[in-house]
């Protein structure tokens, strides 16, 4: 293997971030931004077990209008974005990395929406159960982290 | 002052919150040039504490850390608004999905997550293995293989207009209804509700 392509795959798959690390200062903007889309989660209770299995069930179009409008509305966003070159607070153009198909994206995803129905919460709204005084939902946490790990661990036996 | 306490502590419906989550989108974008997603903070967290030396771990982690920063001021966010604006009134649920649930014994409604799998109580049983460890575990496994969750792929995948974000969205349904409809009453059985 060539050594750019080693360098390559020892990149992040996924989610990298185009530009360098932030300074302290600069972390706190997203620290505000997590504390309003917590604040979001809970006031429109998609934290809530019974939510998910409202979704699931076909019972309450709730969480169809929410993640549809949400989609709504960040797709209106990069149009807007990429019609007007519209730049970051730094200046540099928007990077939107490219999302390439694996099977991963099948059979990840189907034990992803298993273990969604059970926990009633996808990664993020697991943060904000906890902050809302569900401390259990910790145990869930770890034990997600230790799935990301098995996956990291075997992942180039996997079909991908 | 007291419309707006009342309007700010009730429930927020689908047309205020799904929007503002969609904002995410375009603010992290112009604020860092960032793409939304979440369950790449499990992974950061692997890559900080227990790399082991595997290639999937090993990268300049430091470099994502607004990702950790993100998901902390999720939780915060969550203190916040349960601790200061929490709705006083019970959650409304489907009448369907309240006879549904009843019949797996689940009738609590008291809190946002039913009393009677969420708690401490439960964790070393079959209860606590099922819905915590095993359901923990599945969400953190497949959302790392699919390569996103629900932010990463069904909102900011989708936005930008990528298909494969759409197959994964797909089967993340296919893998909630299989769940919710075949397997969910089996095994609530089997753990002893």
């Amino acid at each position: 293997m060539k050594v750019e392509e080693k360098v390559k795959n020892m990149q992040p798959v996924e989610c990298e971030a185009p530009n360098m690390q932030e300074s302290k200062d600069g972390l706190l903007k997203y620290l505000i931004i997590g504390i309003l889309f917590g604040t979001v989660f809970v006031k429109a209770e998609i934290i809530s077990w019974f939510r998910i299995q409202e979704m699931f069930r076909l019972q309450s179009f709730f969480m169809y209008g929410v993640i549809g409008s949400a989609i709504a509305v960040g797709a209106l966003s990069i149009f807007l974005i990429k019609k007007f070159n519209i730049k970051t607070m730094k200046g540099e153009t928007v990077n939107i990395p490219k999302k390439e198909f694996r099977k991963g994206q099948i059979i990840g995803g189907f034990i992803f929406g298993l273990g969604w129905a059970l926990t009633g919460a996808c990664p993020g709204p697991l943060f904000a159960q906890i902050g809302s005084g569900f401390t259990v939902i910790l145990v869930t946490l770890v034990s997600a982290i230790a799935g990301t790990w098995v996956y990291g661990r075997f992942s180039d036996k996997l079909p991908n | 002052m007291e419309q707006f306490i009342e309007w700010i502590t009730q429930p927020w419906p689908w047309y205020v919150a799904g929007p503002l989550i969609g904002l995410t989108v375009p603010i992290l974008l112009l604020v860092g040039n960032k793409s939304f997603g979440i369950s790449s903070s499990l992974r950061h967290v692997c890559a900080m504490c227990v790399p082991a030396n595997i290639p999937f771990f090993t990268y300049n982690w430091k470099k994502e850390m607004w990702n950790i920063v993100f998901v902390v001021g999720v939780l915060l966010g969550g203190f916040f608004a349960t601790t200061f604006i929490s709705n006083p009134d019970t959650i409304v649920v489907a009448e369907s999905t309240q006879q549904d649930l009843a019949a797996l014994g689940i009738t609590d409604y008291s809190k946002l997550l039913p009393a009677e799998i969420f708690n401490w109580e439960n964790l070393f049983t079959g209860k606590g293995l099922l819905f915590f460890v095993i359901g923990g575990f599945l969400v953190g496994f497949g959302t790392r293989y699919a390569g996103g969750c629900t932010s990463g792929h069904a909102i900011m995948g989708i936005s930008s207009l990528q298909w494969p974000s759409v197959v994964a969205t797909i089967f993340f349904m296919i893998g909630g209804f299989l769940m919710t409809h075949v397997l969910l009453e089996p095994l609530m059985k089997m753990v002893g509700f």
